[in-house]
C-alpha cells in the first residue's frame, strides 16, 4: 500500500469507530486523543481493527506511536508496503 | 464449540455480543425469556407497549459530545448518536417535607436551588461535585469506601444529604441506606452531571438497534433457551446445559444473569442465595391526556414524606413514604407520545409478595395501585379522573420475568467490579458487576469483554 492508501485505511477505521465525526478536517500531526478525544479503549480498537482488516500484529509497546495520523502512517508504511 | 457463550440478552449481554461478533468471535447469546431486554425490556398488553422499568436513560450527552459514558459507548458499539434518538428531560424535582429541589440536565439549576435552600452548603456542594468529576467508572479495580462517609466530608446538612441520595438510591441502590462511593460517583454523574433522557419509542428502539447489529455481525441469539446448569471440570466451565437438555460448549462464558444466579447454575459453586437486595412495586396509569394538560410538566418527582429518607426493604408489602413519579411524556420529543402516562415506583418486600396465594396477590396488586396513586397525588396534580388503563408490577413479577433472585432490581448488594468468578473462564457482567443504568450496564458488558474475552 502507498502512503495515501494507508492514510485512507486509517481514516476508514476512524470513521467506523467514530461515525459522527467529520474527519475531513483532521490535522495530521495533532494527537488523535486531542482532536477526537479518543481514549485508551478506542486506541485498542484501532489496533484490533488493523489486526482484523490487515492481519497486522502491533506489539503493545508500540501503541504510543499511534497517537497522530502522521506518526501512525510513518509507523505503518514499512509494515504495509507489500500489502 | 463457541468462542464465547453469553447468558442473558439484556443490555450488557447484547453489548458484549456486539463487541465479540464485531471482532469475528463465534458467539451465542442464550436468553431464557421469549424476548430480549432482561431488566430493561418491554411488553404488550391490551394493544399498548409498555417499557419495563425504564423511567429514563441516564448519562445523557447532547449530539457531538466526545467524552463521557454515552460517547464512549457509541464508539465501542460503532453507533451514531442519532441511533438512540435520546430526548432530554424537561426537568425534575426532589420533593421532601418543606423543601423542593429542582434539577435539570444543567447542573447550574441544582446548584442555584441548593444555594437558595441550603446557603451554608453551596460551596460544599461544589467541592463534592469536584471530587466526583474525575472519577473513572471503567476503572474496574477502584476501592469501595462508604458513600455516606465520603459525602459527609463535604455536606453537613442531613436533609440535603438525604435529598441527594434519594434519586441515586432509587436509580441504582442495591443495598439499604448506603452504597459504595464508586457507585455514588457513577450515579451522581449519570443523573446530576449528565442527566436524564428517553427515546420517543422507548427502550425497544435501543434493543432493536442492538439486536439487529449483533445479528448482522453474525452473532447467534437463542430465545427460550434457559440455562439449566454450567458443568465444571478442574476449575473450568466445561459446558452449558440448557433446560431442554441441549449441551453447548464454549471456551469462555460471560453471564449477565446476576452473581448469585450464576453461582447457582454452577456445579459445586461456593456461593449462597442472595440476602438483601432491593425490590419495588410500580404502578402504570395510562391517561386520556398528556400529563401537561393536567398541569404536570415535570419528568420525575422523587418524593419523601418523612423526616428522614428510609431506603430499605419495608416490613409490609410496600413503603409508601417515598417513591418516584415518572411521566414518560415529559421529555423534549419532536412528536408527542401516543398516550399520557404516569408511573409510580416505591420500595417493596419480595417475601411479603411471594407468600401471598393467587387471589390475595391479585387483590394486593389492586390495593397497591390505589395506595401508590394516592401517595403520588400529594406531589403532582390528581390525575385519577383521566385514567383509561392501568398495570402494576411487583417484586414477584420482576423475579418471574428476569430470573433475578428476590426481584432485586439493582442486583446483589455486593458488586464484583473485576467481573471474575471462581472459574478461570467464567465471567459476569451487568448489574452485579457494578455499573448501573442503561448506558452503565451496556458499558459493563463492553468493559468485561475488552478485558477478558478479546485477547
Amino acid at each position: 500500500m502507498t502512503v495515501p492508501e494507508i492514510k485512507e485505511a486509517i481514516l476508514s477505521i476512524l470513521s467506523d469507530i467514530a461515525p459522527d465525526e467529520d474527519l475531513s478536517q483532521l490535522k495530521e500531526d495533532v494527537p488523535l486523543r486531542d482532536q477526537l478525544e479518543l481514549d485508551s479503549m478506542d486506541f485498542l480498537d484501532i489496533v484490533m481493527e488493523l489486526r482484523k482488516r490487515y492481519r497486522l500484529q502491533i506489539p503493545e509497546q508500540d501503541y504510543p506511536v499511534l497517537s497522530s495520523m502522521k506518526s501512525t502512517v510513518d509507523y505503518l508504511a514499512p509494515l504495509m508496503k507489500d500489502m | 464449540m463457541y468462542d464465547t457463550i453469553i447468558i442473558g440478552a439484556g443490555m450488557s449481554g447484547l453489548a458484549a455480543g456486539i463487541r465479540l461478533a464485531h471482532f469475528d468471535r463465534r458467539v451465542c447469546i442464550l436468553e431464557k425469556h421469549s424476548t430480549i431486554g432482561g431488566m430493561n425490556s418491554f411488553y404488550r398488553q391490551r394493544g399498548r407497549t409498555y417499557d419495563v422499568g425504564l423511567h429514563a436513560v441516564t448519562n445523557y450527552a447532547p449530539r457531538g459530545s466526545r467524552n463521557g459514558p454515552l460517547a464512549r459507548l457509541l464508539r465501542q458499539l460503532r453507533l451514531r448518536w442519532d441511533e438512540f434518538a435520546l430526548a432530554p428531560q424537561v426537568g425534575s424535582i426532589i420533593a421532601f417535607p418543606d423543601v423542593r429541589l429542582r434539577f435539570t440536565n444543567d447542573l447550574g439549576v441544582l446548584e442555584s436551588e441548593i444555594a437558595a435552600h441550603f446557603p451554608a452548603e453551596k460551596d460544599n456542594f461544589r467541592r463534592l461535585v469536584g471530587s466526583i468529576g474525575d472519577y473513572d467508572e471503567l476503572n474496574l479495580d477502584a476501592p469501595a469506601p462508604s458513600a455516606r462517609a465520603e459525602v459527609a466530608r463535604y455536606i453537613h446538612d442531613p436533609l440535603l444529604t438525604d435529598m441527594l441520595f434519594c434519586p441515586l438510591l432509587y436509580y441504582g441502590g442495591s443495598r439499604e441506606h448506603d452504597m459504595d462511593f464508586a457507585q455514588f460517583c457513577i450515579l451522581f454523574r449519570s443523573i446530576f452531571l449528565e442527566g436524564l433522557a428517553r427515546p420517543l419509542a422507548g427502550i425497544r428502539l435501543i434493543l432493536q438497534k442492538l439486536v439487529k447489529r449483533f445479528k448482522s455481525l453474525g452473532g447467534e441469539l437463542r430465545l427460550r433457551a434457559g440455562v439449566q446448569s454450567i458443568a465444571v471440570n478442574h476449575g473450568r466451565a466445561e459446558k452449558v446445559v440448557l433446560e431442554d437438555g441441549t449441551e453447548l460448549t464454549a471456551r469462555r462464558i460471560l453471564s449477565s444473569a446476576g452473581w448469585h444466579e450464576t453461582m447457582e447454575l454452577c456445579d459445586h459453586a461456593p456461593g449462597e442465595p442472595m440476602t438483601g437486595g432491593l425490590s419495588f412495586v410500580e404502578s402504570i396509569s395510562v391517561l386520556d391526556a398528556e400529563p401537561r394538560r393536567l398541569g404536570h410538566d415535570r419528568t420525575m418527582v422523587f418524593f419523601n414524606d418523612s423526616d428522614r429518607f428510609h431506603y430499605k426493604t419495608p416490613e409490609g408489602l410496600v413503603d409508601l413514604r417515598s417513591g418516584v413519579i415518572c411521566s414518560p411524556n415529559n421529555f423534549v420529543y419532536d412528536a408527542p407520545l401516543a398516550d399520557g402516562m404516569m408511573r409510580i415506583t416505591a420500595l417493596a418486600n419480595y417475601d411479603r409478595w411471594a407468600e401471598l396465594d393467587e387471589s390475595a396477590y391479585r387483590l394486593a396488586k389492586l390495593r397497591c395501585y390505589d395506595q401508590l396513586v394516592a401517595a403520588a397525588v400529594r406531589h403532582v396534580p390528581d390525575f385519577r379522573g383521566a385514567v383509561i388503563d392501568t398495570d402494576v408490577f411487583t417484586p414477584k413479577t420482576i423475579h418471574r420475568f428476569t430470573g433475578r433472585q428476590r426481584g432485586a432490581v439493582y442486583g446483589a448488594p455486593r458488586k464484583r467490579p473485576d467481573g471474575r468468578t471462581h472459574l478461570d473462564n467464567l465471567f459476569i457482567c451487568g448489574t452485579d458487576q457494578g455499573l448501573v443504568g442503561i448506558i452503565g450496564t451496556l458499558l459493563s458488558g463492553i468493559a468485561i469483554t475488552n478485558r477478558y474475552l478479546l485477547e
